[in-house]
């Protein structure tokens, strides 16, 4: 008798649903990345969940072929933190956008991170709000004109991985919407990771805010404007040409001229116990650096469903299985 | 160990039997009034007393030591008779301070007991109290039977023996008045000693002396002085037979929750954000995890109520906590959770508004938010306790509401119930309803596609829990086509799906209780919910004896109500709602049954004195 599981493709994480994301959207591709991981690592679609909240990004649960909940908007991580706690064996994946994770839920974010729930967060960062037509958003640079900004943004932007890191995170990482391979690649160790893994995705929106991550997705300029992190590995871009050195605590661009050579550089260390490094790298900000892509930071912390759940199992067995006759005569009692 | 009863010898003294006494503790909150009103009650439960009490706390941790904004007090009846509420008058004020004494006094009845410590009225505890002149000499307390007692040196010289510094023989004070009063009432020491030895035995033994050397004190105090002429003694109530306990609102609600969960072969996840008074609730199921109780302290009320409908979603038995503030914000929430029909409970225990308003002070006045506080049309199952003991009922009921109809369902309690105590008659557990959940079970891709929103006899959707094979489906905050779940924003539709959670609501009076009237058929009918029950029950019963025609009505579901509500209406000449708000039960009444309801109402952050209700009756009736 054959025993084999059946083989899921990645058309059948696809759900009956249209698809309603303006052509040309970068959501497209991070759906269709997101089917080929699930296929791959052999996910089932009954035990897989997608969680969102609200915004163009957030409808991507509807696509999929799995459970979903499209919520309210920032609660994503809320929701997600009370069906893990509770159903730990299953596959927890929330989408969210700029304006949905970092604004209206900034603070659930911050929460679900430092409590290392076993979830994987994936951040559709386009900074702007889509679904609600273009204003911008937490991660708009300042001076930019929006809807609701004639005469410029006066924000100070906010950094999603650095708020990530801030808040314990022990999974970090950064990719691209159009980088297939390394979108993939970076799924993939998310759903590895045990605890919140944490991806922000550079996602274009041709329609409010076309072309803003161009410098890292065009095929001519991301060599120079981003430099892919590999564990143990030194951080080399511009086709080997150049690197980044710390200077002190300062990162600074050098050229691999002879005078400084591979060894002169910071090597990635995606494990330190400290975030340090990994803040570094989360504020080398275009165009004065190139943009890290891959994974900042993988770290291993208890999370927070195997210990709601440790203490459940700790006291059934020093308690015994809750027996509601001796609840109700535990304390004082008399009888008439 | 041997508890040394044997050294409280009963009194020598004349006992005078009385058939309730209503006696209040007053103190600056760190005096101890709570610990002492606890279990003067405790006490009087395990004798078989009925009781009722009103704990009665300033909002600070530490107000000011001495001054009036600190006082905090605790109000206890205990009755030969069934009672339903904690006194209006009392027999006997135990009064700390001058700050106690003069915030208390006037609700003393005339030539009640009055006993003060009388070390604690120089001229500084009267300053802190902002009093010119000592109360116990302006004539303040002239018409009481005043009782100075040198409580803080009785009680120094009491624990001398343990060695303990004069700051902590100070603490005992509180276990000396409870000497006295124990002695006054004839009360058994034997609990409060088994308390004092599990509290302190093991960790500070010298202090479960000195708590022990102060009690037996004050109780020696009593037999000694000449100022008690005799005791008095309160005999057993006839309760229906059973095993009782006493129990506050709170922790009930905590433990019908349990019982619900077990009922229905669920394990039961609390979302919760702390606030007064709602908090006692997380604490107490925080206790129980070998029930399989899982609580989730959340960062705030938003991710409390959305946490508990992922576990909703995941199956379990969802349960969210607040009070009015943190209601207020849930509510984008508790409308998803009714989009997307799943059960859970939320629970609202009342204190005073708007905003922060009055935290540890009761009120009725979210009633209409619970009602109406979402956008859109969002009704809601909602159930309001009607007493402490009621609470354990009321979780019961909501999840037997909820898991029948797929609904979220509101439970109302507040601020009075939920700290206020009362025996509950211990159920048999086989006694209590089994509440029948199912979940459909997992299908091979067979062709026919899972209906998420198909309804059956009750219109509930069916409850598919992720990790069921071939039943993905997708849920959410958009309008939803019948039967398919699928979004949609057809126009007919929607009108249809307004309608039908609408319905669903609507039909679960077939599943709850008809309304009881207590009283004749014709002239008055007093028409109350939630927690004044037992005060507006208890001045019915004093009309009904004052010879009016006055029926009483209680409501504990307000949405959908009973379904014989309106004909019971009608059959009244006048109708009084008595409420701690401005009339929000009144405008729901109005407005269903077009009946012209009076109103009585109460916005002080206190529960309702038998008297006042008493007399609004009578003026109408
Ligand atoms: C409580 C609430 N406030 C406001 C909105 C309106 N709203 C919907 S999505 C959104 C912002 C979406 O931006 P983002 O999270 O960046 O997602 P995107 O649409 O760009 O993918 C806003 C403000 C809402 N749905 N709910
Ligand atoms: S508005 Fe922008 S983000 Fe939204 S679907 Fe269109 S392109 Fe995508």
């Amino acid at each position: 008798m054959s025993t084999e599981l059946p083989v899921l493709k990645a058309k059948d994480f696809e759900s009956d649903q249209d698809v309603r994301w303006c052509p040309g959207c970068g959501d497209y591709s991070i759906l269709a990345q997101m089917k080929k991981v699930l296929a791959d690592i052999g996910a089932k679609q009954e035990s897989t969940v997608f969680v969102s909240g609200i915004g163009c990004s957030s409808r991507f649960p509807y696509y999929m072929n799995t459970y979903g909940m499209h919520s309210i908007h920032g609660r994503a991580p809320a929701f997600a933190t009370g069906l893990k706690s509770t159903r730990p064996e299953l596959d927890v994946w929330v989408i969210t956008g700029d304006g949905d994770a970092l604004s209206i839920g900034g603070n659930h974010l911050m929460h679900v991170i430092r409590r290392n729930l076993d979830i994987n967060i994936v951040l559709f960062n386009n900074s702007i709000y889509g679904l609600t037509k273009g204003q911008y958003s937490p991660t708009s640079k300042i001076g930019k004109v929006t809807k609701s900004t004639p005469r410029g943004s006066i924000d100070h932007p906010l950094n999603p991985l650095s708020i990530a890191l801030a808040a314990e995170g022990t999974f970090v990482a950064r990719s691209v919407d159009s980088h297939i391979k390394h979108l993939v690649a970076t799924l993939k160790r998310a759903s590895e990771h045990k605890g919140t893994s944490f991806v922000e995705v550079y996602q274009n929106c041709n329609v409010f805010n076309d072309g803003i991550w161009e410098y890292a997705k065009s095929k001519k300029t991301k060599d120079e404007t981003t430099v892919v992190l590999e564990h143990g590995k030194p951080l080399v871009f511009a086709n080997g040409k150049k690197g980044i050195r710390l200077n002190g605590f300062e990162p600074e661009v050098v050229e691999l001229d002879g005078n400084v050579s591979v060894d002169d550089l910071l090597f990635h260390d995606e494990k330190s116990t400290q975030p340090h490094l990994a803040n570094v790298l989360a504020r080398m900000r275009h165009p004065e650096f190139p943009e890290p892509i891959g994974v900042f930071r993988a770290v291993e912390r208890q999370t927070y469903d195997e210990g709601i759940n440790q203490q459940v199992v700790d006291a059934r067995e020093e308690q015994g299985d809750g027996d509601l006759a001796k609840l109700f005569a535990s304390g004082d009692t008399w009888t008439v | 160990m041997i508890l040394p009863t044997d050294q409280f010898p009963p009194t020598q003294k004349p006992s005078e039997s009385v058939s309730g006494v209503t006696v209040r503790l007053a103190g600056d909150s760190g005096d101890g009034m709570q610990l002492l009103g606890t279990q003067l009650t405790n006490t009087s439960a395990l004798s078989g007393n009925d009781v009722a009490t009103f704990p009665d706390f300033p909002a600070e941790i530490r107000a000011p030591r001495g001054t009036r904004a600190g006082v905090s007090g605790f109000q206890v009846q205990f009755s030969a008779e069934e009672i339903f509420t904690p006194g209006d008058g009392l027999d006997a004020l135990v009064c700390m301070n001058p700050a106690a004494l003069i915030t208390n006094i006037s609700d003393l009845k005339k030539s009640g007991i009055l006993i003060v410590n009388s070390d604690s009225f120089d001229a500084k505890d009267l300053k802190l109290a902002k009093l010119e002149v000592s109360p116990l000499e302006d004539g303040t307390t002239d018409p009481y039977r005043t009782i100075h007692v040198p409580m803080t040196k009785l009680t120094r010289g009491a624990v001398e023996s343990t060695g303990l510094s004069t700051k902590f023989a100070d603490r005992c004070k509180n276990f000396f008045a409870m000497g006295l009063v124990f002695w006054l009432f004839g009360r058994d020491v034997e609990p409060t000693l088994r308390f004092i030895d599990n509290k302190f035995g093991k960790k500070a033994p010298e202090v479960a002396e000195a708590n022990r050397l102060a009690l037996k004190a004050g109780w020696n105090y009593g037999e000694t002085t000449e100022d008690f002429a005799s005791t008095y003694q309160v005999s057993a109530a006839e309760l229906p037979s059973g095993t009782y306990k006493n129990v506050m609102g709170n922790q009930a609600l905590a433990w019908g929750l349990v019982a619900a969960a077990k009922l229905s072969e669920k394990e039961l996840f609390l979302g919760s954000y702390p606030i007064t008074p709602a908090s006692d609730i997380l604490h107490e199921l925080s206790k129980h995890k070998n029930f399989g109780v899982r609580t989730f302290q959340a960062e705030d009320e938003i991710a409390a109520v959305c946490s508990a409908i992922g576990a909703a979603f995941g199956g379990s038995m969802a349960v969210t906590t607040s009070s009015g503030p943190g209601i207020a914000l849930k509510g984008e929430g508790m409308g998803l959770a009714l989009m997307l029909e799943l059960p859970m409970i939320i629970i609202d225990v009342q204190r005073g508004g708007p905003s922060t308003g009055l935290p540890t002070k009761t009120e009725q006045s979210d009633l209409l938010m619970a009602m109406h506080g979402r956008n859109g049309e969002s009704p809601l199952p909602v159930i309001a306790a009607c007493s402490p003991a009621d609470c354990f009922q009321a979780a019961i009921e909501a999840w037997q509401v909820a898991t029948k109809y797929m609904v979220p369902v509101m439970i109302l309690s507040d601020g009075y119930i939920a700290n206020g105590a009362e025996p509950w008659r211990i159920p048999e557990v086989d006694s209590l309803p089994k509440i029948p959940v199912s979940h459909p079970s997992g299908q091979k891709l067979s062709g026919e596609p899972f209906l998420p929103y198909k309804r059956d006899e009750n219109l509930a959707r069916p409850w598919a829990i992720p990790g069921t094979e071939g039943l993905m489906h997708r849920v959410g905050g958009l309008e939803k086509e019948d039967g398919t779940g699928n979004v949609s924003y057809d126009p007919d539709n929607h009108q249809h799906m307004v309608e039908t959670r609408a319905r669903k609501i609507a039909m679960a009076a077939d599943f709850i209780d008809e309304l009881d009237v207590d009283g004749p058929e014709n002239g008055t009918l007093v028409l109350s919910w939630g927690g004044t029950y037992g005060s507006c029950r208890t001045a019915v019963k004093t009309c009904q004896a004052n010879g009016k025609s006055v029926a009483h009505a209680h409501l504990r579901w307000i949405n959908p109500f009973p379904k014989n509500l309106g004909e019971i209406l009608k059959r009244y000449d006048n109708v009084l709602i008595p409420e701690l708000n401005t009339g929000q039960l009144r405008l729901l009444i109005r407005n269903e049954f077009m009946v012209d309801a009076k109103g009585f109402n109460k916005i002080k952050g206190k529960p309702f004195a038998v008297s006042e209700l008493v007399e609004a009756i009578e003026a109408i009736a």
